[in-house]
């Protein structure tokens, strides 16, 4: 049996951290994929643009060159793909080349 | 400033209302006007205007916002009051919840007044009684003096179980009828009240999130501690209204021994020894019961009066305890569950239930939308069950008082 009462909280409250709001990786059904190719910030290997890293609402995208995306925590909003200057971000959808998941393989009770 | 000597003064329910939040030392006061609870926050306006009062007075747009005020500056660590009534109340719901579950001890006037529709401006109990299951601590006065005195023990009561309070008098009945209030010393005030000390520090050295998403099932923190879940805050919460029980009475002892009186804390009883029938009520209608088991006393009937101050949590024990002996309770609500019945019957009811010797009880819906209610129709109904009972007549509907249907 888990105890939780050594949090020794009252009310519900938590300290600013990665994953504070949940594991919103879950959430995601497609995910950024970052082509250095084309970021201004790997191109130059330097600490230039950083917009994905500025709107990223999780903040989730490192200060970088280039920014690496915590995929742990991303939840697929795809912002960091629609700010980005030079389209170096895609959205690719999350099971892209994996075979579809029957019934046995979720462990879901159908 | 010098606070005037310990006098009494004649006054409106309001005003004792606003009197107590002054001499609390309230910080926030943040309220939406609305009938019949405006006067209080009017007078507060008035006092924070002139100094006599040392409090933010913030306006709002509405009874929502209001309470969004109360729930932050209570974070913030001040003491904070409100009121409302009615619509008002019900526009606030969903803030209450809030209040609650933040386990903030806010203390909120509630004039009670009838719910539309039909629009309606005067007494009943159901804008209250329709806040049940928010959380909050529901106290019910029977006078002005009580009004005064409960205030004063709902700010201790809210910050030693950290729960918001909602004091709870009758619309014009009380709120605007003219009695004499018993006030005392700031310092007074003082000794039994201390400066409150805040459980939800705001710390810009220690940032924190208050009331993150918290889903179903507990979860690790920063450190790595597993923490509460929904479900854990949830029967915290349940706890402490259940403590809440003994804290009420306790804090009334308290406030006893100071000021030489006393509210009753989650009841008050009376005449209720040798009861044979006893008139079940909250707030005034309480008090009038009384003056109807005196006419049924002249009568020869053992009539007493079981005055319900604490309807959440509701003092089960001590309800069982002043009623087992009784051979009938006649519960007069002044609203109503629709579709099942009065809300004190139902749970009176039920606590009674588990206890081997029960009195036969009887319903009454009474004073909807502030209907008249005279003292002699209360012994009439009492009598009225009893004469029922004596004729064997078994289980007895729900009569409304004085219907003219």
């Amino acid at each position: 049996m888990v105890e939780t009462r050594h949090c020794e909280q009252q009310t519900a409250m938590s300290w600013p951290c990665a994953g504070e709001g949940g594991r919103t990786g879950d959430w995601r059904s497609m995910k950024p994929v970052l082509d250095p190719a084309k970021c201004i910030a790997a191109k130059k290997d330097s600490i230039v643009c950083m917009l994905c890293w500025v709107f990223c609402p999780d903040n989730v995208i490192t200060r970088t060159a280039p920014p690496e995306i915590d995929l742990e925590y991303c939840k697929g909003c795809g912002i960091c793909m629609e700010v980005c200057p030079s389209q170096a971000i895609t959205m690719v959808p999350e099971n892209e080349g994996q075979p579809a998941l029957n019934v046995e393989e979720t462990g879901c009770d159908v | 400033m010098t606070s005037n000597p310990s006098a009494v003064s004649v006054i409106t329910g309001n005003k004792a209302a606003a009197e107590a939040a002054r001499l609390a030392r309230v910080q926030v006061v943040a309220a939406y006007p609305i009938t019949p609870q405006s006067q209080v926050v009017e007078a507060l306006a008035s006092y924070v205007e002139t100094g006599l009062l040392n409090a933010e007075f913030i306006t709002v747009e509405s009874e929502h916002s209001a309470m969004g005020v109360c729930i932050g500056a209570s974070i913030g660590g001040s003491r904070v009051f409100t009121a409302s009534s009615a619509n008002g109340l019900a526009y606030m719901c969903e803030q209450l919840s809030w209040a609650a579950g933040s386990r903030l001890p806010i203390v909120m006037g509630c004039a009670n007044r009838a719910m539309s529709a039909p629009w309606n401006v005067l007494n009943d109990q159901q804008d209250a009684m329709s806040q049940r299951d928010q959380g909050w601590i529901q106290l019910y006065c029977r006078d002005n003096q009580e009004i005064f005195d409960t205030f004063l023990q709902a700010f201790r009561l809210a910050e030693e179980v950290h729960l918001p309070v909602m004091v709870c008098y009758d619309g014009f009945i009380l709120s605007h009828t003219v009695m004499p209030v018993e006030i005392p010393t700031q310092e007074e005030v003082d000794a039994f009240l201390p400066p409150f000390q805040s459980s939800t520090i705001v710390d810009l050295a220690d940032p924190r999130n208050i009331n993150p998403v918290t889903l179903a099932n507990p979860r690790g923190n920063v450190e790595g501690t597993l923490c509460h879940g929904y479900m854990e805050f949830r029967s915290m919460m349940q706890r402490a209204h259940v403590d809440a029980l003994t804290a009420i009475d306790r804090i009334d002892e308290e406030f006893a021994s100071q000021f030489g009186r006393r509210t009753g804390g989650t009841t008050r009883s009376y005449l209720l020894e040798d009861a044979e029938v006893v008139l079940m009520a909250a707030g005034s209608l309480a008090s009038e019961a009384t003056v109807a088991a005196d006419f049924l006393r002249e009568k020869g009937v053992a009539a007493g009066v079981l005055g319900l101050r604490s309807y959440r949590p509701f003092p089960v024990e001590k309800v069982v305890a002043q009623l087992k002996n009784a051979r009938l309770v006649t519960v007069f609500d002044k609203s109503l569950s629709y579709g099942y019945g009065g809300p004190i019957f139902i749970d009176t009811q039920a606590a009674l239930f588990a206890s081997e010797k029960r009195p036969q009880m009887h319903s009454y819906i009474a004073g909807l939308g502030g209907r008249d209610i005279k003292a002699r129709e209360l012994a009439d109904a009492a009598q009225s069950s009893l004469d029922w009972l004596n004729e064997d007549k078994g289980p007895k509907e729900a009569q409304w008082l004085n219907l003219q249907l």
